[in-house]
Order: structure tokens, then sequence, then C-alpha cells
């Protein structure tokens, strides 16, 4: 059916920035951080990859300029919180407020000419019925998905680094007893999560839209933060709550065309229930890193 | 092996006969400490200034037009005031009720939605119920208590009952609470407007029958003190005493600064932190339905305008003490009094924002940097 294939295209493509920016946050939450300002890493990376893409002309190196404006931000949010301990709510909400308004502010100031990043589709595999046109084909920065995710895997539970990430996240006192700098590896997960961010929000200006407009993410941000939750602080379980809530995006706009009427504030708000929902359901089998959102001072006992 | 007594070692040795001069005092003396604060928060507002004349001078605007503004539109002359006293009173109000959950050691940042539920309950109840218009100005402020304290009690149940974390329950509410008051204003068999026309309908409520609203005292030349403005520092007098002298909030603050130690003592987590949590959800509640019979007087999807995330905002900066908690309320109050004057110089809504954060940084990486310096002069002093 036409119909369908186009919704799980269109879901696949909408997961692509959550996807990247949720595999980001599941590294930041692992380590104990709770970033708000996540929203405020998505929309800084995307504004700056469109910036990067008009200066330099390709959107490859756009991607990376949008890389680099998720970490900016994310180097605010992490020295501010965890190195000067101011408190990491501020921060992230001040943070948000200050990325959307500075972004809005140069977007009207500057004309920019962005391009957009191309597409692909593997020959043999792009054929297969339903679903193969939406995970084998699409623009490159679905490839930079199937990078990312196994890389994310890799990083959080075959190294020492990532080992120490989450023994940070799950009893800092006992890391740092261990000898294990837990401030340094907040910081360092921060920076991987505004680094991903960047890249998904580059992802959906560069990717998706194609240019830059006034608050682009528009709480894909928070969505992402639901994710995390919802997969029960799982890579596993963030990567299926970012599908899952990009197929609600994606049946949102697609419904109504179809000639289903389903209440639109219900479908936004969906992410956010079903993750509440999927706490209480699940909340025997969760297992939420011991310390999250709660800041490490060094030698507070 | 059994050691005859006479041979057996004393545990402890009695330590070695050495002077050693007496530890220099941890605390800095005040001759010491106020020119390092003068200076580092000069510094800061500084940089802020400095950052907010290159932003405004790069915009096209001129600074002393926007700081004109500012000013004109906040303090200068009686009417100004009154508008700042306006805005401040939901800010105030929503802080209070965010410092008294903070004491308690709850984390909730789900205030803006908690204050769409207070004006949502409250336009319900101010538009379905009838009654003498007094009446039913008191019954929509008593049920945008109970909206704003049913939300915070989703998130407190979510808490004492499953275990789960406030702070995420409380952000999640929020934007299910944004989706929740745009459905009750589009669909008509909920709190749409009824229009004769079908042409032109804007989502939004009915308005508030004639008499629903708050009564301003005052003339609208002179000084006007709205009713809301003084609802809210009477709470703020209110909870600053309680907090402080009241045993109910001797056992707040125990169980925030000491969960165990409040066990302990008697104190039952989910007894008092729920109930604070609840509290402070009936705060912010009553800030929605301030806003609602103030300056709203009809429910419309934005009829929150960051009263909620602001208030958070100040209660942090504040650092939950409800009387610093009424200075940061004006100094934002002022700053939302004045925007339709510094909109009218030209300058864009989105550098309003980026000066508002700035200005919190300003307020905030101080002391932070501060904190930090006294902990490292501490450990310092301890290790020599």
């Amino acid at each position: 059916m036409n119909s369908v294939e186009t919704i799980i295209e269109s879901a696949v493509r909408l997961s692509v920035p959550l996807l990247l920016a949720g595999c980001g946050e599941y590294v930041a939450e692992r380590a104990g951080t709770f970033n708000i300002s996540l929203e405020g890493m998505m929309l800084a990376g995307a504004y700056t990859a469109v910036l990067g893409s008009s200066i330099t002309g390709s959107p490859a190196l756009g991607l990376l300029f949008g890389l680099a404006g998720g970490l900016l931000v994310a180097a605010a949010q992490a020295n501010a919180s965890h190195r000067l301990a101011a408190n990491a709510f501020v921060i992230g909400v001040t943070l948000n407020l200050l990325v959307l308004g500075l972004t809005s502010f140069l977007d009207e100031s500057f004309v920019l000419d962005p391009g957009r990043v191309g597409t692909f589709s593997i020959p043999l595999l792009s054929g297969i019925p339903i679903i193969g046109n939406a995970v084998f084909g699409g623009r490159w920065t679905l490839l930079a998905v199937y990078v990312v995710i196994p890389a994310t895997w890799i990083l959080v539970h075959r190294t020492r680094w990532g080992l120490e990430v989450r023994s940070v996240g799950e009893d800092p006192d006992a890391a740092d007893a261990s000898g294990v700098h837990v401030n340094v590896r907040r910081r360092q997960a921060i920076y991987w999560a505004g680094c991903l961010a960047g890249l998904g929000g580059a992802a959906l200006s560069l990717g998706e839209v194609g240019g830059f407009n006034d608050n682009i993410t528009a709480g894909q941000g928070f969505v992402v933060l639901a994710a995390v939750i919802f997969g029960g602080w799982t890579l596993r379980g963030t990567l299926t709550g970012c599908v899952l809530f990009g197929l609600a995006d994606s049946l949102r706009l697609a419904l109504p065309a179809i000639g289903y009427s389903i209440t639109p504030q219900l479908l936004i708000a969906m992410p956010y229930l079903v993750a509440l929902t999927a706490m209480v359901i699940f909340v025997r089998r969760q297992r939420r890193p011991g310390a999250l959102g709660v800041q490490f001072v060094h030698g507070r006992r | 092996m059994i050691v005859p007594a006479h041979e057996k070692k004393p545990l402890h040795q009695p330590p070695p006969n050495v002077h050693r001069p007496p530890p220099e005092p941890l605390r800095v003396p005040a001759a010491k400490r106020v020119p390092t604060l003068i200076a580092v928060y000069g510094a800061s507002v500084v940089v802020l200034l400095g950052l907010c004349y290159a932003l405004i001078i790069i915009a096209g605007n001129s600074p002393a037009d926007v700081a004109d503004a500012l000013y004109r539109g906040s303090v200068a002359d009686l009417p100004a005031v009154s508008r700042t006293l306006q805005e401040a009173a939901p800010l105030l109000i929503v802080a209070l009720g965010t410092a008294v959950a903070f004491r308690a050691g709850l984390v909730n940042i789900g205030q803006e939605g908690q204050v769409i539920l207070g004006a949502v309950l409250g336009a319900i109840v101010g538009l379905e119920v009838g009654g003498p218009p007094k009446l039913v100005l008191a019954l929509t402020l008593l049920a945008s208590c109970v909206g704003g304290a049913l939300w915070a009690g989703i998130a407190a149940l979510m808490r004492y009952w499953a275990g789960i974390s406030e702070v995420v329950v409380t952000l999640l509410l929020t934007f299910i609470a944004f989706q929740l008051v745009s459905l009750m204003v589009t669909e008509s068999w909920l709190l749409r407007e009824s229009t004769g026309s079908q042409l032109n309908l804007a989502p939004q409520s009915d308005p508030l029958p004639q008499g629903v609203a708050l009564p301003f005292l005052g003339q609208p030349t002179g000084l006007m003190i709205g009713v809301g403005f003084l609802m809210a520092v009477g709470l703020a007098a209110i909870v600053a005493l309680a907090l402080a002298r009241s045993r109910w909030g001797f056992r707040l603050r125990l169980l925030g600064l000491n969960p165990i130690a409040a066990r302990c003592f008697g104190v039952r987590a989910g007894a008092v932190g729920g109930a604070a949590l609840v509290l402070s959800g009936a705060f912010a509640g009553l800030a929605g339905g301030v806003v609602l019979t103030t300056s709203a007087l009809r429910l419309q999807p934005y009829v929150s305008h960051n009263y909620g995330w602001e208030g958070l905002l100040v209660a942090l900066l504040a650092r939950q003490r409800p009387t610093i908690a009424v200075v940061f309320a004006l100094v934002f109050g002022g700053l939302r009094a004045s925007s339709t004057f510094v909109a009218a110089t030209g300058l864009a809504p989105s550098l309003v924002n980026v000066i508002e954060a700035s200005i919190i940084f300003a307020a905030l990486v101080p002391a932070a940097y501060l904190a930090l310096r006294k902990r490292n002069a501490t450990g310092k002093a301890i290790a020599s």
C-alpha cells in the first residue's frame, strides 16, 4: 500500500535527528546528567550547519559546523554545571532561551543560502517492499545514524571510558573513591551529547528542511529526553522511543491527508504520554542511573 | 593467643607533645570578602553590559533608546510601576511555590504546566459556574489552585508510589499541559469560543463574565496595585514566616536537608514531601488563576506566557528564599512590563530573549565561581 510506505518512509526521515540526538543524550544520562539544554544544542547545531554550508558551499562541511555548534552549547552547559557547580536546571533553561533568541536574531540579520544534503539509494535493498526505500535509501544523514548507533554502543559498553561514565552516573562517590574523575567524565559525556545533538540539528536543517526557520527544532530536544526515559535508559529503548516518536510525528502529518482525523494535540503529546506510561509500567524493570540529576561536588562527604 | 595484661599495648597512643600553631580560620574575614565580591560581580556586570551593547549595535538599534525604553516601561512613572507590579505578582507566587518544593528537597520544574492547568480549571469554573461575580471570582481562584495542585499531585503520586523522579515527570507534564490547553480551546464541545459566525474562529475561550476579574486599588493615572500583587506579597510573608518559624516549615526543611534524619525523627517523606509538591503546584495554579483574572480574562493557548519558567528562574536565582524572591520577581516583572516599550524601539524580540538569558548568566556565574573559589580555598586550608 502506497500510503503505508509513505508513512514509514517519512517516519524514518523524521526520526533521523531524534536518533542522532538520542544516542548523545543516552550517554549523557548514563553519566548522571539530565540535559535540559539538549533543545538548545540541537537548535544551535541546526543554525551553525546552515551557516557553515552557506559559507563553505558544501553541505557535508555544514554538518561538521553543526556538530561544532552543538558542542559549543554543550561546553557552556558542562562547564557551568559540572565545573562551576551552578544549578544545572537554571543553566539548561537559560541556555535554551539564549540559543533560541540568538539563532532567531542571526537568522533575521543575515541571508543564508545553504545547500541540501544529497540522497543515496542502495540498489538492490531499496527494492524491498514497504521498508526498502525508507531504510536503505534517503539522505546521507541516515547513513550517519547507521554509523553513530554502533559507535555509541561500542563506546559505552566496550571501552574503559564508557565503563567509567556509567559508574559515574550510577554512584559518583564510589567512582570517585575508585579514582575516576567524576566531573571530568560528566563533562565529556555532555560534550558527546552536544556533538551528536548538533549533528541531529544539522540533519534536520540541512537534510530535512533545506534551510533554517525560527525555532526549527520546536521541542524535539525534549522529545529526545522523553525517549531516553521511555527506553528505560538503555540504548535499544532510546532508539525504539525515537523511532516511535518519529512515527507519531509522521502520522500526525499523514493521517489527515489520508482521511482519518485524529486530534493533532493528542499526537503531539503522544511522546510525553507514552514516556510517562512506560515509566509507570516498567518501573520495576527500569534501571535509572542512581545519581541522575544530582550534581557532584568533590569531597562533599 | 592470650597476652598478659601488662604486655598489652594501649589502643590509642597519646599524641606527641608537638607545639603546633592553631589552624587558620576557614572563614575569610568580611574585609577581604567584600572587595572580591565587588570585583567578581562587577566584572560580570561589565561583561553583560558590553555584550548587550554590542548586540544592540549590531542589530542596528540604539542602546540609549533601549535603555530608555526599559526605564520608561518599568519604573519611570506610576502607571509603569503599576504594570511592573502586575507582571511581578504571578512570578512571585510561582517562585514561592517553587521555594517550598525545593526546600523539601523536591525538584519541581513543571511550573509552566501547573500554571496552565490552573488557568484551565479556573476558566472552566469561571465560565460554567453562575452566581454573583465576586463569588465566581473566589471559586475561580480556588479552582485554579486545585488545578495546579492536581497536576503536581500526579508527579507526587508517581514519586512516592512508584519511585519515579519528579524532575522528569513534572517536565513531561508541562508539555502535555500545552497540548491540553490547546485542545480545550480548539474543540467546540470544550471551551471554544461560541460566536455567531463560523468564520474567523480564533482558538480561545469565551471571555470571563463581567466582574469576574481581580480588582485594582488606585487610579489608572496613578499607582494601581492589583489584588493579585497584594495576594502575592501576603503569601510571601506567610511562606517566609512558615518556613522559618513554624513546625511544618521545620519538618519541611529537615526533609530537604537530611531525609534520613527526617525519617528518624518521624517526618514521613510521603506526607510532608508530597504535600510540599502539591502545595507548590497549587501556588503555580493560583498564579495561573491570577493571570486569567487579571490580564488574560479568557483562556488562550499561551495563557501561561512563560510565567511558569520565569517564576522558576526567580526562585532558583533567589536560592529559594522568599524574601529575596520578591526582589527578583520585581526585576523580572519590570523586564516583562517594559517589553512592549522595548519592542516599540524596533529591537528584535529574539534579542530580548538573549539579553534576558545574559542577565541570568550574569547573576548566576559569579555566585558559582565564588562558591568554587571558597571550596578550593577551604580545601587548601584543611590540607595545609
